[in-house]
Parts: structure tokens; C-alpha cells; sequence
């Protein structure tokens, strides 16, 4: 095989995540009065302009989320040998960003450094000057002139072939829906703007459309130029960009997913059983929620750093030690937050416990477990599915904030912590760095904004109180 | 009201003893001292005699828990746990790795972190229940749901953000007040009013949003419709009887970060260098600290349940409804 596949664990816990999300998706499907509050997110624009946005962010994490080692050039007879540096699906996707570095930092659609250096002449003799950059722009040769207009003729190309899909996009849209509701397709055409259909394709529609009208362009560009600059190292800024959304999604998923468990569990034992397991659980996550989280999530980091810094011999490579740190980080985070929802679904426990049906079924000589499992868990789940949306946006930021204190993901892990600690004192240089952090914190914003959205529709959808 | 808080406080020192076991066992049972030596000496230099040297110089190298060699008494107290964790419920927090005395340092940072959260916290207080009132004055208007988006974007943004950029434009650009530091006495305020500004500026999103949903949640009720049945202007009915019923959920999140005011804010202060427990903390984290770390973490657990205690009693004094007992 030209590559081995190499499985970390965190891409582990993303396909769990998947496959459960499919799972559940196929309960819902049979579960009537959860189809009704999925088929409200549905119908809401605001919902599924955010769940688009949130998708692509989802493809390109997922796309980062398969990983594998090249085998190294060798002579046949030799054992195969793989290359120590672990790739993703992503890489080989971008591989013209993440290659094509520079020597140090360069505006965004730069053509030479962003520093003078001293640049020997051809013949001979020496001259202070911007030296010319290895790859961006290196097509137009020398003349750089012709960068305006070239940009602006890549950018339309990127423009049209945006347009063009989206037609076709929208065509094939038009025809599912027609054919759903048995009406002709300028029928179904009028219905979609008019907004008259049960899912909001026309949300759907204008915000793919946006998406592709920016992505596209970019990505016509990125082959040719530095569309966001690069950074102190030279490495492409939008690689960088790329590469902090599996971070961010991994923080902002995974801790939730490992805390679920535990929460889940204590919450309800906990309001079922009351009594002397109900004290302990409560003296639990009093004491654990009464230190303040940054402090117990700095502790802890600390200690895992000794950890990790004590036992070398437990990794093979550098990702995967990097990938252990942004689990552990998770699991931290995780312990610090499962207090909340703990005693939310000890609260709710204790309202069902007392209802007439649970009653009914402990009359009927029904076990605990059976009723905790058949009677209780479905009717907290919408508890767990609003924490995990509403969760999702702060973990994001958090990790950002802890990058910045040292005691977040790894240095060499790319994130949007790492990207803005690197950059933030470049504001200080004269001319300003700005891309970098520009970068950063505009990707980070469209993420959140989106999961923030998107959490209010479902929180709207879920809550019982909220119609 | 007196016996209610006794006992409050009584209550208090289980969960104490269940946070400075469980800093215990973060700091000395999951990495043990030989651990800390190796990563505090770093590498290269680590030699059996030299952990041994570090331990010494700090009091790691007794047993743990237990001294079976000590006579009497001593098989307790002459151990790792009662010198570093159960001392620091006397206010004893041993010395920092520079030698400084912990609790001496604390005492004086705790001013200047005081010096910026508190005009935060009052200003932030201020603006945002004044911002979230309007909307919910203007509520179903368009005024009222391009506040709500403002808040919704404004609490997207990272909170570095605010800071990098607050930073940049005012004392970079504009150069109106210095770009970090501290200064004694009333000098201070060139100092401190960008942290304040900044402070007060990123939380507005999401406290604005969540008082909007409280009021909202209060304007639908008899007591209002009351109110406007006599004729009173709407003006009147918010600030008079809305406001004061709808304190109660404000002060729940409110109160009880009032005495963490003086832990003050990690990431503002060590931005701004702003002589505070925040850079403090940040400092040691970033220096690995041990013993400043886990005397924090016991600081901040302490200060949070004094919150809860006083969350409990401004119940009862913004509504006299509520008794404790």
C-alpha cells in the first residue's frame, strides 16, 4: 500500500460522534413528536442558514479527520517504511497551501516579503529591497503590474463556477421539492421563495449560494497567491485557518460527548434514588463546581503536562502526543463543565419521578433501571440536546482564551488560540501584522455565530416552555 | 437570619475540605513531587541528588499522608498534607517558587484586580440591565430585534478580541491612554480605564440578552397588566415594578461573583499588566507555579461559596417574601 491508514484517537471519538448522530437521526426519523421538533429547526430560516455554514465547517473537519503516513521512497527489496509525518485527507486536499511556504510573513496577496532584506543582484553587487516571494504570484514572472488584473480575472472564474453550481444546486432542489409535493417545477420554484415549503430551502439556498460566491473566488486564488497572507514561519494563513476547525470542533464536541456519560448517569440516579446517593453526587459537584473553572482547568492541564512531559516513551509520534494533549484538554474541560448539566437532569428527574406514569409503572413492579432507561432518559433528552448546541459556541471561545494562558492545546497543534497567540504581538510591528489575527478571529466568529444561531433555533424547537 | 448563616457557613467547610483534597490529589497524588522535580529541573540536569536537593528545599520530601517514623502527633502533621493543604485553612500558603511568602502577595494584589473588576462589574451591571430594558421596552420592534442580533454577534466575538483590538485602536492609533501598566494612587485611572471600557464592552452580549429574556418573562404578568390598568406611565411600570421583580433571577448569576472580584481577571490583567491576582495566577501557570496554583484554586473556592452565602441573603432583602431559616 502507498500509505498506511493511522487512526488517532480523537478521529475515533469524531466518527463515534458521526455515528451517533446518524443513529440518533434514525430514531428521530421514527419518533413522532422529535420529528415534529426537528421539522421546527427545519422550517427555520435563521436555523438552516446557520446549520449550511455549520456544515461546510463540519466537512472540513471530518476531511481532517482521516489520517495516514505516506510510505517513503525505497528500493523494492527493502521492508516498507512510512514517513514519521502523519497527514489527514485535508492535507493532501490543500496540499498547494500547506507546501508552498515562504520564508517569513507576506501581506495577503503579496508578491514580495513583507520585510527588506538584502537581495544579491545578478550581476553582482548588492541592493535593499523586498525580495520577491517563492510562490505567490510566482505565474506572472515579472510582471507584477498585471496583479491587480489578474486577481481580478481568477476571482470572476472562481465567481462564475460559483454561480454555475449554484444553479445547478438550485435546480436539482427545485426538482426534489416539486416532486415531493406533486406540483410542476415553477410551482415549486415560487414555493421556495415564497417560502411556503416545509424546510427552508430558500434559507438553505441563499446561504450556500453566499458560502460559494466567497469560497470559490478564494479558492481559485489560493492556488496562485497568499490570499491571507502568510505567517512569521511563511506558511499559508488559510491552511492555518483550515486546519484550527477540526480544533475547534473536536474541543467543542468532543468534551461535551465525554462528560454526556457521566452527567447523564449521576443526574438522574441521583433524582431517581434520592436519599444518601443523592447527597453524594451533590456534595460532588458542589465541591467540583465551586472552584472556579479556569483555576481547576489550570491545574489540571498542568499536572497532565508533567504527565505527558514525564512519560515520552508513550508516543510514537509528535501528532499523536499533540492529539493526547487535545483529548486530555477535552476531558478537562469536560470535568469542569458536566456540573451544570448534572443538576439540571437531577432537577428534572425529581418533577418526572413524581408523575403519574412513572408511578404507574413502579405500582406495576417495573425495576428502577427499566423505568430510568424506558421512562426517564427519553424525557430528558431534549435537556442534553440543548446543552450540547448551547455549549458548543463557549468551549470554542474558551479554547482560544486557554491557548493564550499556555494551558490549552498543544503549540503545535494549529487552533484558533494557538494562530492568535502567535500573532498578537505582531500588532506591535510597524507596518501591523493584521492578517493572521484578522484571520483567525473572522473564521472563529463565523463559526460561533453560526453555532450560536443555530443553538437558539433548537433550544427554541426543544424547550417546552419556549412555544 | 443569624443561625441560617451558621449553619451556611457549617456547611461550608465539608465542601472546603472536599476542594483541598481533591487539589491535594491533583498536585501531589496524580504527578508525585519526584515528577514535579524532573519538570521544574528540567531534563538534563536531573540527578537523584538534585530531586532530592529540590524536594528538601520546598518540604516534598516527607511522606504524604501518613509519618510513620515521627513520634506521637507528628505521624500526622509532619506530612505533605498538613504542611501544604491543610495549613491553608488557617491562611497559611507556604512560598512561592521566587521564596516570596504566597500569602503576603496575595494581600497585595488583591487592590489593583479590585481597582479594575469593581468599576467593571457595577459599569457592566449598569449598561447591560439599561440596554436590556430598552429592548425590552421596544420588545417585537425592529429596534429590539437588531438588538438582540447586536448582542448575538457581540457575544460571538472572542473576548480576546475586544482586548487585541481595544488595545490597538486606543492606545496604538489613537494613543489615548497607555497601552498596559499600573500606577499608584489616583494615577491609576489613565490605566485602568481601557481595561474597564473593554471589560465592559464584551460581556454586554450575553448578560443583555439573558436580562431581556427575564424581563420579557415578567412583562407577560397580572401584576404589570395591574399596574398599567391604574393608568401609570410605562416608564414608571418598568422602572418601578418590573425592575424590582425581576431582580431576583439577576441577582442569582450577580451576586455570587461579587467576592471573586478580587481574584480578578486572568486574561484582562495579564493583557494590561496590571499588578493583579489575575497576572498573578497567569503568571505562576505559565511558570508552573505549583504551590501558587493550588493556593489560588483553594482562594477562589472559598470566595465562591462566601458568593453563594450572600447570593442566599440578597434574596431576602430584594424580596422580603423570602425567609431563611
Amino acid at each position: 500500500m502507498p500509505f498506511q491508514i493511522v487512526i488517532l484517537w480523537s478521529d475515533v471519538l469524531v466518527w463515534l460522534l458521526v455515528a451517533a448522530c446518524l443513529g440518533f437521526g434514525f430514531v428521530i426519523t421514527r419518533t413522532e413528536h422529535l420529528l415534529a421538533a426537528w421539522r421546527r429547526v427545519g422550517k427555520s430560516r435563521i436555523g438552516m442558514a446557520a446549520a449550511t455554514v455549520l456544515m461546510v465547517f463540519g466537512v472540513i473537519g471530518l476531511l481532517d479527520s482521516l489520517h495516514y503516513r505516506l510510505r517513503l521512497e525505497g528500493e523494492a527489496d527493502k521492508p516498507t517504511v512510512y514517513s514519521i509525518e502523519v497527514l489527514s485527507v485535508l492535507d493532501t486536499v490543500a496540499s498547494p497551501v500547506r507546501t508552498r511556504n515562504e520564508k517569513t510573513y507576506s501581506a495577503p496577496f503579496a508578491t514580495r516579503l513583507y520585510a527588506k532584506e538584502t537581495i544579491d543582484l545578478p550581476g553582482g553587487g548588492q541592493t535593499r529591497g523586498y525580495p520577491r516571494l517563492k510562490y505567490g504570484g510566482a505565474h506572472l514572472g515579472g510582471d507584477e503590474a498585471r496583479l491587480p488584473a489578474d486577481v481580478a480575472r481568477k476571482a470572476a472564474m472562481g465567481f462564475v463556477l460559483a454561480v454555475l453550481t449554484w444553479c445547478g444546486m438550485a435546480a436539482l432542489v427545485t426538482m426534489g421539492v416539486g416532486k415531493r409535493e406533486g406540483v410542476g417545477r415553477s410551482e415549486a420554484w415560487r414555493r421556495i421563495w415564497q417560502g411556503e415549503t416545509h424546510f427552508s430551502w430558500n434559507a438553505l439556498l441563499m446561504t450556500a449560494g453566499g458560502l460559494m460566491a466567497l469560497i470559490l473566488p478564494l479558492l481559485s486564488l489560493a492556488g496562485y497567491y497568499h490570499v491571507f497572507g502568510t505567517d512569521k514561519v511563511g506558511q499559508d494563513v488559510l491552511y492555518q485557518v483550515l486546519k484550527s476547525v477540526r480544533t475547534g470542533l473536536i474541543i467543542g464536541l468532543v468534551t461535551t460527548l465525554v462528560m454526556l456519560p457521566v452527567a447523564v448517569l449521576m443526574g438522574i440516579v441521583a433524582g431517581y434514588f434520592r436519599g444518601w446517593v443523592d447527597d453524594l453526587i451533590q456534595y460532588i459537584y458542589t465541591v467540583l463546581s465551586s472552584i472556579p473553572g479556569v483555576l481547576l482547568i489550570a491545574a489540571a492541564v498542568l499536572m497532565m503536562q508533567v504527565v505527558i512531559d514525564t512519560h515520552p516513551e508513550w508516543f510514537a509520534t509528535a501528532a499523536e502526543r499533540a492529539d493526547l494533549r487535545l483529548l486530555a484538554l477535552c476531558f478537562i474541560l469536560g470535568i469542569t463543565s458536566w456540573t451544570s448539566l448534572c443538576r439540571l437532569l437531577r432537577g428534572e428527574t425529581l418533577k418526572l419521578r413524581e408523575l403519574e406514569y412513572i408511578q404507574a409503572a413502579q405500582a406495576f413492579g417495573v425495576s428502577s433501571w427499566r423505568i430510568i432507561l424506558r421512562h426517564i432518559l427519553p424525557n430528558l433528552m431534549h435537556i442534553v440536546v440543548i446543552t450540547l448546541v448551547m455549549d458548543f459556541s463557549g468551549l470554542v471561545l474558551a479554547e482560544a482564551v486557554l491557548s493564550y494562558i499556555d494551558i490549552g492545546v498543544d503549540p503545535n497543534t494549529i487552533s484558533f488560540g494557538t494562530m492568535i497567540n502567535n500573532a498578537r504581538l505582531e500588532l506591535g510591528r510597524e507596518p501591523v501584522v493584521w492578517w493572521s489575527l484578522a484571520a483567525a478571529f473572522a473564521a472563529m466568529l463565523m463559526l460561533v455565530l453560526a453555532a450560536n444561531l443555530f443553538a437558539d433555533v433548537v433550544r427554541d424547537a426543544f424547550d417546552p416552555r419556549a412555544v | 437570619m443569624l443561625a441560617y448563616i451558621v449553619r451556611r457557613l457549617l456547611y461550608a467547610i465539608p465542601i472546603l475540605i472536599g476542594v483541598n483534597l481533591l487539589t491535594f490529589a491533583l498536585f501531589f497524588v496524580v504527578n508525585t513531587p519526584d515528577d514535579m522535580a524532573r519538570m521544574q529541573l528540567g531534563v538534563k540536569r536531573v540527578t537523584p541528588e538534585a530531586i532530592q536537593k529540590w524536594k528538601a528545599e520546598r518540604g516534598y520530601d516527607k511522606p504524604l499522608l501518613w509519618n510513620s517514623q515521627a513520634p506521637g502527633a507528628g505521624a500526622l502533621t509532619d506530612t505533605i498534607f498538613f504542611d501544604k493543604s491543610a495549613r491553608m485553612f488557617v491562611g497559611d500558603f507556604g512560598r512561592a517558587e521566587d521564596g516570596r511568602d504566597i500569602a503576603l502577595e496575595i494581600k497585595g494584589r488583591m487592590l489593583p484586580s479590585l481597582a479594575v473588576q469593581l468599576p467593571n462589574f457595577i459599569l457592566g451591571l449598569f449598561v447591560t440591565i439599561i440596554f436590556a430594558l430598552t429592548l425590552a421596552f421596544f420588545r417585537a420592534t425592529a429596534f429590539d430585534f437588531w438588538g438582540v442580533v447586536l448582542c448575538v454577534v457581540m457575544m460571538s466575538i472572542s473576548s480576546l478580541f475586544y482586548i487585541i483590538g481595544g488595545q490597538y485602536l486606543v492606545s496604538k492609533v489613537w494613543r489615548l491612554v497607555p497601552i498596559s501598566g499600573f500606577g499608584e494612587g489616583l494615577d491609576a485611572w489613565r490605566f485602568l480605564v481601557l481595561p474597564v471600557v473593554v471589560g465592559v464592552i464584551s460581556g454586554i452580549g450575553s448578560s443583555t440578552r439573558l436580562y431581556r429574556t427575564i424581563f420579557l418573562e415578567e412583562v407577560g404578568k397580572d401584576y404589570i397588566r395591574t399596574a398599567r390598568a391604574k393608568g401609570l406611565p410605562e416608564t414608571v411600570v418598568f422602572l418601578r415594578h418590573l425592575l424590582r421583580n425581576a431582580l431576583i433571577p439577576i441577582l442569582t448569576g450577580v451576586v455570587v461573583v461579587i467576592p471573586s472580584l478580587f481574584m480578578g481577571a486572568l486574561i484582562t490583567e495579564s493583557f494590561f499588566g496590571i499588578p493583579g491576582l489575575g497576572s498573578y495566577t497567569i503568571d505562576a501557570i505559565k511558570a508552573q507555579d505549583f504551590a501558587v496554583v493550588r493556593s489560588m484554586v483553594f482562594i477562589g473556592a472559598v470566595l465562591y461559596i462566601i458568593g453563594l452565602i450572600l447570593t442566599d441573603i440578597s434574596y431576602s432583602i430584594a424580596d422580603p417574601r423570602i425567609r431563611l431559616k
